[in-house]
């Protein structure tokens, strides 16, 4: 098998911070394949972010540290790699979609401006070449009067119109990896279909893998070949998508599943998970999900590994090793 | 807003601010006591004598008619004859003004030259030992009086080291370059005449250094805090994430953004140097705007100090309609909103 486009393995990210540091990620072991398009879901503060910013180098330098593990990007460690090639690597074949297209782009350049930026940067394409190609980008994007928003100014253009032309930016030198960072949680509902539509037929067409994060089940279900749960800065579960939401293995999985407003009666209060996210200065010793699991119980005092509950389908929890002894 | 209107209404404004101006000051002089018929006749000149002279001068008539007669003549270009130069004062001020323009923008440049660098490797190397080293010259440069650090800079560098001259705009041997523009440097680049130029350069150093190094310090912070808040802007992350090298991320995203707001910061400045310029030309004895005023005040000459008044105050209007007009050409959002 050829290598996989992004490898992560036993990732630690501390933050330093006045209090102690921050144990935002906590030995996350992740793969991305070739033309897979892969979920990484989790609530807010489970450091998906931060683990795929970490290994894209996009986190500001100074205000973290890893602190263990290696990132490999098509086959490379990115630890042996210059900030030339990174940057050489960034925007070609590795490209990155973000959650707010509002401040996504630059205020005071036209979108013409900066799409022949990158175009230029990755590619051989000069002038009018260029041009028409920052062209057929956007209207593959379904953006119809092409030719104009090119010499628009970002302010001018809806949240959503920036969007496809970021994802337009992001498709434009090809790229093997597209990170997509919530590329529609800042997106009216219908705005947000259309906008998955057009990412997901673009994606299958050019063959890119797709890291897709996301804290929304229902759009990770439609979207997502494969999927990562997160919790505190480690993966709890990780499957096939039809699987893992199926027939989820792990009680934070089953909780979120629980949560969606989709399957809920009609009149009933949303069901939720009760507690919040544990403070990472000092994370839990045993399962970081313990203090608000149902199930727990004695053996969560110490740390659960992910293990084989399913073909392909893995999840870190005792009551599942309990079942399988 | 089209650049016209922005014109049309700034104009508009200036003729308000001129006319609270010459009222001000008009007022202003005639409530200082002293009387300038007594002060051009001397001391031992007659009543009758100092009493022709109020006459001549218009200066027995009831204030406000003084001030529309000289409201009269401001419309027309007429601002008076000095007192104390018996010229007009307009002609006067053709002489001086270029000389302090030339020291103020002189020392601008200066202050830009050095402060936008220095403020965005302040940003750059955010809490590093050039930060720190920025941090403290800005502090030095706000704290430091300008006529203290004059005379330091001539203490060194004319009395220790003899390298450059302690005053006036050029070598009194030169023969002075025809005056086209009034800036002595252009001047005599003009007129070819290479030895001339080199003596205005080298007159011009320590005062353009003196004067300007306050605003290297404003210049330094402002240019460090906005580049401090736009590199942690999304698009930048965008930038990176698109492969921009970290040089151009700063020098091609994050300073162009970063001078909008600083834009205002250097006309504010400019407009300081017109009128800080004053005891910086006394100190060095720089034939400028300063020193004709401060002599003029101490000769009770009001014509020359409200002529004086009235033109720093046109150009301060005039420079904030530059910075208005910059504005727009820079920032698309400001141009498009009506």
């Amino acid at each position: 098998m050829a290598d996989p486009v992004l490898k992560i393995d036993g990732l630690e990210v501390l933050f330093p911070g006045f209090s102690g540091d921050v144990h935002a990620v906590n030995g996350v072991d992740l793969d991305v394949q070739r033309g897979e398009i892969v979920g990484l879901v989790g609530e807010s503060g489970s450091a998906k972010s931060v683990t795929a910013m970490t290994a894209l180098g996009l986190l500001p330098p100074g205000a973290f540290r890893q602190s263990a593990g290696t990132i490999s990007i098509l086959g490379r460690d990115v630890a042996t790699m210059s900030e030339r090639e990174m940057n050489k690597l960034r925007g070609g074949d590795v490209a990155m979609i973000f959650q707010e297209p509002q401040t996504a782009l630059n205020p005071t350049k036209t979108i013409g401006k900066q799409m022949l930026r990158v175009i230029e940067l990755h590619s051989d394409l000069r002038g009018m070449a260029a041009r028409d190609r920052a062209i057929e980008l956007l209207k593959d994007m379904r953006i119809n009067d092409a030719e104009e928003i090119l010499g628009r100014y970002p302010f001018e253009l809806s949240g959503g119109m920036r969007q496809r032309i970021l994802i337009g930016m992001a498709f434009a030198c090809s790229p093997k990896l597209l990170v997509a960072d919530e590329p529609t949680t800042a997106l009216d509902v219908t705005v947000q279909r259309q906008v998955l539509q057009l990412l997901h037929a673009k994606a299958r067409q050019t063959g890119a893998s797709v890291l897709f994060i996301s804290h929304d089940l229902a759009v990770i279900s439609q979207f997502c070949d494969r999927i990562y749960v997160m919790y505190a800065g480690r993966v709890v579960e990780s499957g096939p998508a039809q699987k893992v939401l199926g027939n989820p293995q792990h009680p934070y999985t089953a909780a979120l599943i629980e949560a969606l407003p989709e399957d809920a009666d009609p009149g009933a209060p949303l069901a939720s998970i009760p507690g919040t996210v544990p403070n990472l200065v000092n994370p839990p010793k045993g399962c970081a999900f313990q203090a608000r699991c149902r199930h727990a119980h004695a053996a969560c005092d110490s740390r659960p590994v992910l293990t084989d509950v399913g073909s392909k389908h893995q999840a870190a929890c005792w009551l599942r090793e309990e079942i399988s002894a | 807003m089209s650049f016209l209107n922005v014109i049309r209404r700034r104009l508009m404004f200036l003729i308000l601010v001129l006319f609270g101006v010459t009222v001000i000051t008009f007022t202003i002089s005639n409530l200082i006591p002293g009387d300038p018929a007594r002060m051009i006749a001397g001391d031992r000149a007659t009543p009758e004598i100092v009493q022709n002279i109020r006459e001549d001068l218009g200066l027995d008539k009831p204030l406000p008619v003084q001030y529309l007669r000289y409201l009269e003549g401001v419309v027309q270009g007429d601002f008076g004859n000095s007192i104390r130069t018996r010229r007009p004062v307009l002609e006067d001020l053709r002489i001086f003004f270029p000389a302090t323009l030339e020291l103020a923008l002189t020392a601008l440049f200066f202050a830009t030259a050095l402060g936008i660098p220095l403020g965005v490797a302040s940003a750059v190397w955010k809490d590093k030992p050039v930060d720190h080293f920025v941090r403290v010259i800005a502090v030095t440069g706000i704290s430091t009086p300008a006529f203290w650090l004059g005379l330091l800079v001539i203490l060194l560098f004319y009395g220790n080291l003899g390298w450059l001259p302690s005053g006036g705009r050029i070598d009194p041997s030169l023969e002075m370059p025809t005056r086209v523009t009034g800036f002595l440097m252009i001047d005599s680049l003009l007129a070819g005449d290479l030895q001339a130029f080199g003596s205005a350069l080298k007159h011009i150093l320590l005062p353009a250094f003196t004067l300007g190094f306050v605003h290297l310090g404003v210049v330094a912070r402002q240019v460090r805090a906005a580049m401090l808040e736009e590199l942690q802007q999304d698009y930048i992350r965008t930038a990176k994430a698109n492969g921009l090298s970290r040089f151009k991320v700063v020098f091609t995203e994050a300073l162009p953004n970063a001078m909008i707001p600083s834009i205002t910061v250097l006309g504010l400045a400019l407009g300081d140097l017109l009128y800080g310029a004053v005891l910086t030309e006394t100190v060095f004895a720089w034939p400028g705007m300063g020193a004709y005023v401060v002599n003029s005040i101490q000769a009770l000459d009001f014509p020359a100090v409200m002529g004086f008044t009235v033109v720093v105050s046109l150009a301060y209007v005039l420079i904030n309609l530059a910075v208005d007009l910059i504005y727009m050409a820079v920032d698309p959002r400001i141009r498009e909103v009506s």
